[in-house]
């Protein structure tokens, strides 16, 4: 049956592979970066359908806001944005297009054997997606991979700093050396 | 969901944009007295009483610019990007209440557009948005000064952004919801600019920088990058970018004032709900004020300063607020 749900659906998961095509396909890697954030942004919207406002504007905030600016400010800043006619890609062409049908053929297995099993997930109550619901179980529930999670970005920050920092950091700690031997 | 309620929505939203847009025409007016009167001079007097059409005359003279295209543009992104810039501008107000309730042909309409439980990370979402116009508008005018321009432009937005969210994480937690409507009246006994001055602080210098206001106008630095990302633009693509910058303005005075200044909340606001919009105008007005004086007072500070202030300065003292504050809220409420 047709609700005007499941219509909006449609509509918007219409966009959502039109756009991630486009991406793909597009030869301009402004045009790209710009069909992932409208990608982006519809895939919130359907988490909007799905109840978990939260989630949607986290995407949008995250991914769309924050990631895709970085990707499009560094191909401004490189001027990257004309990519090469052909994608250099030899032979990796016919392993990717082995893996994608091995993939689809997967698909196709799950949607004939388990296409019975739609109805058995339990629909969450409507509070599921809540920030405060989505807080609890964060730090309750899932405290300890969500405090790992926060380890591994603060050592990857660091890492980060200390690579860009390089040569100029061990030519300051040079000159506070020669600065003390000096006294 | 019946018949009236939708439009009631399409009404305020309607409203909405109309105030945004015509604030828009009588702020660059606003702004252009104030200045004036600061520099010593009278300011534009000549378009009706008081100068009161020149906004009107402004806006008619624009229309009849010739709108000009760099010829090796990218004309679909020139053309997309001062709508990008409009939107998020546009739209951002719409979480904020403008008051309680009032009753108006004898139905209780509430005096927000949206009160919805994610309120604050709309604000960031929108916030972080809107970066795209200005940045494209820069790349596809095909011009140096205006890619530069764009690039400080989003160099400059990433960086303020952080600081402004964890300043807009403090009212959240003092009010223990991501709700405007509840974090205003939660400001019931006493406004969060007292309990949380530097919050403020950091909101408002955050704010500042990321709707490239001076003293952190750096994408726009005419001595050094002409106009910036809106170098190529004329007419009334021009019109968009300008229009965006003052509702902007708006937005983050309108966002500030309901974090940290009360909103519409006021003497005897309880008794007289219609009160709520006057209160949370004024208090617009107030912060227009300063930010406008803070432009004709302060010169541009330099580009590398504005982003080791962001870096090492702004954002460290953000955290660490959002960390006591913490702290004593649970110290204090246990």
């Amino acid at each position: 049956m047709l609700t005007t749900g499941t219509i909006i659906f449609g509509v918007f998961a219409l966009v959502v592979i039109a756009s991630a095509l486009g991406m793909l396909l597009s030869r301009n890697a402004i045009y790209a970066a710009l069909f992932l954030v409208l990608n982006f942004a519809t895939v919130a919207v359907l988490y909007l359908i799905l109840g978990a406002p939260f989630i949607a504007l986290v995407q949008i905030t995250v991914y769309a806001g924050s990631i895709m600016v970085l990707f499009l400010f560094v191909i401004m800043l490189l001027g990257a944005e004309k990519l090469p006619a052909g994608e250099p890609l030899g032979h990796h062409r016919w392993i990717a297009l082995l893996f994608g049908l091995v993939f689809l053929a997967e698909l196709a297995l799950f949607l004939v054997y388990r296409a019975g099993m739609r109805a058995a997930v339990n629909t969450p109550p409507l509070e599921f997606g809540s920030p405060a619901a989505v807080g609890m179980s964060l730090f309750q529930k899932y405290a300890l991979p969500f405090e790992i999670t926060g380890f591994i970005l603060v050592v990857a920050t660091v890492g980060a700093i200390l690579l860009t920092r390089g040569e100029g950091f061990k030519g300051r700690k040079r000159t506070l050396e020669i600065q003390s031997q000096d006294k | 969901m019946d018949g009236a309620m939708i439009l009631e929505w399409v009404i305020k939203s309607i409203f909405l944009i109309l105030v945004m847009t015509g604030g828009f025409a009588y702020v660059t007016l606003y702004e252009r007295k104030v200045l004036a009167r600061i520099q010593v001079r009278i300011g534009p007097n000549r378009a009706g009483p008081f100068g009161v059409l020149q906004p009107v005359a402004d806006g008619i003279k624009l229309i009849f610019k010739e709108e000009l295209v760099p010829a090796k543009a990218d004309k679909l992104i020139f053309t997309l990007a001062p709508v990008l810039t409009v939107i998020p501008a546009l739209i951002i107000t719409a979480v904020v209440p403008w008051g309680t309730e009032v009753t108006l042909f004898g139905r209780t309409i509430k005096l927000y557009l949206a009160d919805i439980n994610i309120a604050v990370l709309y604000l960031m979402a929108v916030t972080s948005i809107s970066i795209y116009g200005i940045a494209l508008a820069g790349w596809s005018s095909n011009n140096k000064y205006a890619t530069l321009g764009g690039l400080r432009a989003t160099a400059q937005m990433i960086s303020y952004e952080l600081a402004l969210g964890f300043a807009m994480i403090v009212p959240v937690m003092m009010a223990g919801s991501m709700s405007l409507v509840d974090i205003v009246e939660s400001q019931k006994p006493v406004w969060f600019v007292f309990v949380q001055p530097l919050a403020f602080l950091i909101y408002f210098i955050a704010a500042l920088a990321e709707i490239n206001r001076s003293p952190f106008d750096m994408p726009e630095a005419e001595q050094e990058l002409t106009a910036g990302y809106h170098t190529e633009y004329s007419g009334m693509k021009f019109a968009l970018f300008f229009m965006a910058e003052y509702i902007k303005m708006i937005a983050i005075s309108m966002i500030g004032s309901s974090l940290f200044l009360g909103g519409y909340r006021g003497p005897f606001v309880d008794q007289l709900p219609a009160l709520g919009p006057l209160y949370l105008f004024i208090k617009v007005a107030i912060v227009l004020f300063v930010i406008i004086w803070i432009r004709a007072t302060l010169p541009r500070i330099r580009y590398d300063r504005l982003m080791q202030f962001g870096w090492k300065v702004l954002f460290p003292l953000a955290l660490l607020n959002v960390f006591v504050t913490g702290v004593v809220l649970i110290l204090v409420g246990g």
